[in-house]
């Protein structure tokens, strides 16, 4: 059993403590060679066919890489060109420790049998183990372990050659001089015969150097003097995060610091990226400035032109020098503790030459500087949208240097924006893998009589679906009937997805990473399988379908008397849309039971409002928009908010119903590990815009608690601007917090608390088919009415917490890109269009104002003067928020008319222009256009009053 | 949080053992020449020093003697130097009695007490340095140690850990690195040869499917642990034997 190792103590000193651990020599590691006969074999993918075409060597060789190679050029190992490679463990070990990451591409890599590459533990290997020599720094020893396995490999297989890959110079010389054949990635990769299209993918590090562009930015503490800075309280450690609007700001958090601490210009940046965790020094408080408020761009066309730079510098000093009221605390980056570099889209920068080598790549991310990169393909790349990774930013470079990784595809297709949109929020949109697949009950599905035993039969009760129009993943449905004692019974049913995605399948893996479907204007990624997602688990009209059912006995005060849960089999009598639902209630001819049944749900869900409300909870407003696609060519031909009927608001009320109830369950069965979603009351200090703006039109928005905040957002009410309220709301959401999933071990019972919807437990049951954390508290409910087994993972608090942490990060993330999918589309509607429009004034900012445009939900800026300079016309007053031209005052909130046209210089962000119509004044605003056909326009889609824009039932924000 | 995994790819533990793979364990019987039995037994880095006295008449409070079986009295302590922070550790500390306790609970399933009415057996143990599975080592040092006493014995009674690494491969003797950043660590002290669990701990809960897997580990645990105590013990049988006259006869018994 225990062949005894002789075993070698190692040492690892902290600070007074001696740890001692065991390190175990074996003589049962696998070289991982068929052909050798002293090993006791195990799997392995190396491969004596494959033939690696160097012209370097002349003849075929195996390939062991050193830590550099995989921690730089991840993409050139990426690529199915070279195999053959064996990766020792101490190399593995090392890139895990540098880089998860790469650690996880590399991974992937390994696994792949078709690329032949080999694990080997050296590091536990009997003759190829070396003991650290005490005064050698981890790196050397590394480095001469490397060397160690490569010379044991010589001499082992002799039948085959062995060439080491390094970019660490010394490494290679002593290599050299030790006989093993070593080469730089570089050398070796442009000698590749047949794959020259890799060279651009070649991570630079130090290419073109200028000596004399010394200064450009100050160098970075070494990690030594970072450490002792951190610790002597003269350095904090920070996450950066770069200015969306001026790419000279940023702003770097600090655990424990209530304000961020603003960073400024190219020595208070100095390099980081957004993302990055950074060491930054306070500044004297003398030194501290206000954040400058202004909109500046990187507009500089060469790599090497500073001038632009400096000159946007020096503006922003002014700026912010002079204002001394708001000066925020201020600091400056003295050293990156670690880079949270990604790949990025974006575009080359469309000025540049086509013969140049060197071109500058724009991000489509606007917190992103330009990247610098090497490419022989820049004409085709030109119009192309493209994946770029940085690997370097030394500091004389005024860019970070990069190199090109892969093309999507022509610049403004649909299907090239929609994959920009998937990968810059992180979405996982692959196809589903055949193991996924795999999962998927085969057809055709039929209920069996296990399954009508385990389960309640509801076939015969008159349920049905409302949903949007052209919905297919219908997961819930509803019924309400009389019963004997002249009480109600109420039942919400959900699609039973926790039947067919058992835990720990290749299906359920799939589904938790993806954690929620994403929905774009066009295109919806699903969380899970089409046929899962559309068919067998979608409650359609007239089919036979498993749900998870709740039951309420209720009376008619809507007060629930009893509840219960189980399992059932359904047979939806109709799936109908909001529209026409409300038809159906609204008919006074129609008394079939359908009609009984909605008119009873909808009285009910009145009174569950109301109470809720009374309760204290928000009704809060975002905008939200409607793209009308045109069915063949998929191109936008409308966009209009979304309409809203009553029975929205009905099914909204059962399915919070259904949610509050679930969740008061699983919390009983589980006080530990319940999935549970909180909404945290924002800190007071999110609402001093609200309350500002409140004031400021003489209403007092009160944020103690959240019922007072309802109440006032009730009463600020003005007859001369309907939209006034609902513009209050919009801000007032701005000010919320994001909810989020958790299980319950991880929070104290007070901080359970749903703001939003002022309910003491919520969570999230209705849509399995579209969130992972729907399937996960199923699950607990199916346990706790004893339908269903644990298993290990569910009941694990720690295993939940990581879970909820990618929900809700995807959750975020699917938020986001829908809203940039809807951007996008806007824009491809506004395409040559020119409209004037009436908006209202959302934020007055120093050169510009920010104004909403109700009926396309878009929210654009009215620029008052050029870049940097002064208005000519208005003057900003900071104290009462206002711009002023004369005798004419913009306040937040007043009504204007804008004439709205897209501006498509830069083709990456296009935006919209806006000049102001009215109020008119000479010099500045534009007359109105005479357009007739607007004013049709406006007839055709009803939409007269102000539409009251208000949470969609699919809405994401409880 | 990224938890680390405990198997490598490579299928290798972070100290270069297999799953299956118990830590080297080194013991010595007769180590000291006062009490009645001694042992040493070191289990990775984790050693133990294990001292009997008895049986012997029953000291202190003679109304703890009972008249069909011996009282078995265990003492469970820790150097000052075994962990890497050094503090002093009083003797009676709850840790330590729940130590003798659960020591005591394992010993009296295989010592055959019935043999000795009216005496007791005392039973000392010290962990010199601890590095993981301090109550397996106690318990296999004590065996031992009674077996060097002479103290007849059902059988042996053996004591392993097992936990899960990466939630889902069962791996036995668990080291102090593994204790920190794996999961909950079950320890099983048992008869191996009948196969009887005489204690059983978890240092938190697991999944009830993942518990018999981890069960069935430990308990082989026990009984590697057992074949490598017996040959220590005859070895030190041998040894004793050859060097004072009898080997002779041992060697073709054996034959
Ligand atoms: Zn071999």
């Amino acid at each position: 059993m225990l062949t005894t190792k002789s075993f070698i103590k190692k040492n690892k000193i902290g600070n007074v403590l001696k740890n001692i651990r065991e390190h175990y020599l074996r003589n049962d590691i696998f070289c991982g060679f068929d052909i050798c006969e002293r090993c006791s074999p195990a799997n392995s993918y190396l491969s004596s066919t494959h033939v690696n075409n160097c012209s370097l060597f002349l003849y075929n060789h195996y390939i062991i890489l050193d830590t550099n190679v995989i921690l730089d050029q991840m993409d050139i190992l990426d690529e199915n060109v070279i195999g053959n490679v064996i990766i020792l463990h101490t190399v593995l070990q090392e890139v895990k420790n540098r880089s998860l990451p790469m650690y996880k591409r590399l991974r992937s890599v390994i696994e792949n049998p078709s690329r032949h590459f080999y694990v080997f533990a050296n590091d536990h290997h009997k003759d190829c183990y070396l003991p650290q020599e005490e005064t050698e720094l981890i790196n050397d020893y590394n480095d001469r372990c490397i060397r160690k396995a490569c010379l044991w490999y010589m001499e082992h297989i002799r039948e085959a050659r062995f060439v080491f890959i390094t970019d660490d110079n010394a490494n290679r010389q002593r290599a050299l001089s030790e006989n093993i054949i070593s080469v730089s990635v570089k050398d070796y990769v442009t000698h590749l015969d047949k794959a020259q299209f890799l060279e651009d993918k070649l991570a630079k590090h130090d290419f073109h150097v200028k000596v004399d562009a010394e200064g450009l930015f100050p160098p970075h503490c070494s990690t030594f003097q970072i450490h002792n800075g951190i610790k002597e309280s003269r350095l904090y450690q920070a996450t950066y995060h770069a200015s969306r609007d001026n790419y000279l700001e940023g702003f770097a958090m600090v655990d424990g610091f209530e304000d961020s601490i603003l960073l400024q210009g190219r020595s208070g940046q100095n390099r980081a990226v957004d993302g990055d965790i950074v060491a930054i020094e306070l500044l004297n408080q003398n030194e501290w400035v206000a954040p400058s408020e202004m909109i500046l761009e990187d507009e500089s066309i060469a790599d090497t032109s500073l001038e632009d730079a400096l000159k946007k510098e020096d503006e922003l000093k002014t700026v912010t020098h002079k204002k001394k009221g708001d000066v925020k605390p201020t600091g400056r980056v003295v050293g990156i503790i670690r880079r949270k570099w990604r790949q990025y889209c974006g575009i080359l920068q469309q000025d540049g030459s086509d013969t140049s080598v060197y071109q500058l790549f724009v991000p489509a991310d606007k917190k992103i500087p330009k990247i610098r990169i090497e490419t022989r393909q820049a004409a085709a790349l030109r119009s192309q949208k493209i994946i770029v990774a940085i690997d370097s930013w030394p500091c004389h470079s005024r860019y970070p240097n990069g190199h090109f990784v892969r093309a999507l595809g022509k610049i403004g297709d649909q299907s090239t924006e929609n994959e920009v949109v998937l990968l810059e929020h992180d979405v996982p949109h692959n196809q589903f893998s055949e193991e996924v697949l795999s999962c998927l009950p085969k057809l055709p599905w039929i209920i069996t009589d296990e399954d009508v035993e385990a389960r309640v039969d509801l076939r015969h009760i008159d349920i049905c679906s409302v949903d949007p129009p052209g919905c297919t993943d219908i997961d819930d449905a509803l019924h309400c009937r009389p019963i004997d004692d002249g009480n109600l019974e109420v039942g919400v049913h959900i699609a039973d997805v926790s039947h067919f995605i058992r835990p720990g399948t290749a299906i359920d893996l799939e589904a938790a990473k993806r954690a929620t479907t994403v929905y774009l204007v066009n295109k919806r990624i699903d969380m899970v399988p089409e046929l899962l997602s559309s068919n067998l688990c979608s409650l359609r009209g007239g089919e036979e379908r498993f749900a998870f059912s709740c039951i309420w006995i209720m009376d008619k005060k809507a007060n629930i008397l009893h509840t219960r849960f189980h399992k059932s089999i359904i047979k939806s009598k109709k799936a109908m849309t909001y529209e026409e639902a409300q038809i159906t209630i609204d008919d006074k001819n129609r008394n079939d039971s359908i009609a009984l049944s909605l008119r009873n749900l909808n009285m009910l869900a009145k009174i569950l409002k109301r109470r809720r409300l009374e309760n204290g909870a928000l009704v809060l407003a975002s905008p939200e928009v409607k793209i009308q696609m045109d069915s063949e060519t998929m191109d936008p031909i409308d966009v209009e908010v979304k309409k809203l009927f009553e029975t929205n608001s009905m099914v909204e009320e059962f399915m919070l119903l259904a949610n509050i109830s679930v969740a008061e369950k699983i919390l009983a069965s589980f006080p530990d590990c319940a999935m549970l979603r909180r909404h945290p009351e924002p800190p007071s200090t999110n609402f001093e815009p609200l309350i500002k703006a409140g004031k400021h039109l003489g209403f007092d928005i009160r944020i103690d608690t959240g019922k007072n905040l309802a109440v006032s957002l009730d009463a600020a009410v003005r007859d001369d601007n309907p939209y006034f309220n609902t513009m209050l709301r919009i801000l007032a959401t701005r000010c919320m917090l994001q909810a989020i999933y958790f299980p319950s071990g991880m929070y104290q019972k007070n901080e359970f608390f749903h703001y939003g919807l002022a309910v003491p437990l919520y969570t999230h049951f209705t849509s399995p088919i579209r969130r992972y954390a729907d399937i996960i508290v199923h699950r607990l409910l199916a346990v706790s009415i004893g339908a269903d087994a644990t298993y290990p993972d569910l009941l694990d608090k720690r295993k939940s917490n990581h879970l909820c942490q990618n929900l809700n990060y995807r959750n975020r993330m699917a938020q986001y890109a829908g809203r940039a999918s809807i951007a996008f589309n806007t824009h491809l509607f506004f395409r040559g269009k020119i409209q004037d429009e009436e908006g209202y004034v959302l934020y007055i900012r120093k050169n510009a104002i920010q104004i909403l445009i109700p009926k396309y939900g878009l929210e654009c800026t009215l620029y008052l003067a050029q870049k940097g300079e002064k208005s000519a016309f208005f003057e900003y007053n900071e104290e009462d928020q206002n711009q002023s031209c004369g005798n004419i005052v913009l306040h937040a909130f007043d009504p204007v008319t804008v004439r709205l046209s897209l501006d498509s210089n830069n083709i990456q962000h296009e935006k919209f222009t806006l000049q102001l119509v009215s109020p008119y004044i000479e010099g500045f605003s534009v007359p109105p256009l005479n357009k007739p056909s607007r004013k049709q326009k406006l007839e055709d889609t009803g939409s007269k009053s102000p539409p009251e824009a208000k949470r969609k039932k699919k809405s994401r924000k409880h | 949080m990224s938890r680390k995994e405990l198997i490598s790819e490579i299928g290798l533990r972070l100290d270069g053992r297999r799953a299956h793979e118990l830590r080297r364990i080194r013991c010595k019987l007769g180590v000291f020449t006062q009490p009645d039995g001694s042992a040493y037994l070191e289990q990775g880095l984790t050693k133990v020093l294990a001292a009997v006295y008895g049986p012997h008449q029953v000291r202190g409070n003679r109304t703890k003697a009972q008249h069909d079986s011996a009282i078995v009295n265990c003492q469970f302590s820790m150097a000052v130097f075994s962990t890497t922070d050094r503090k002093k550790r009083p003797r009676g500390d709850r840790k330590s009695t729940e130590m003798s306790i659960h020591l005591r609970q394992a010993l009296l399933a295989a010592i055959k007490v019935e043999l000795y009415p009216w005496s007791q057996i005392d039973v000392y143990v010290e962990v010199l340095h601890a590095d993981g599975g301090v109550y397996p080592a106690c318990v296999n040092a004590a065996t031992l140690a009674l077996i060097d006493a002479g103290i007849p014995l059902k059988e042996y009674v053996c004591a392993c850990t097992a936990s899960l690494a990466n939630n889902d491969v069962p791996m036995v003797d668990i080291s102090h690195q593994e204790e920190i950043i794996g999961g909950p660590t079950l320890t099983v002290a048992a008869l191996p040869m009948s196969g009887k669990v005489v204690l059983m701990e978890m240092s938190q809960r697991f999944h009830l499917d993942h518990l018999p897997k981890v069960l069935d580990k430990a308990l082989q645990g026990c009984k590697d642990i057992k074949t490598i105590l017996d040959e220590a013990v005859r070895r030190h049988v041998e040894d004793v034997g050859s060097s004072s006259g009898w080997g002779n006869t041992s060697e073709k018994a054996r034959t």
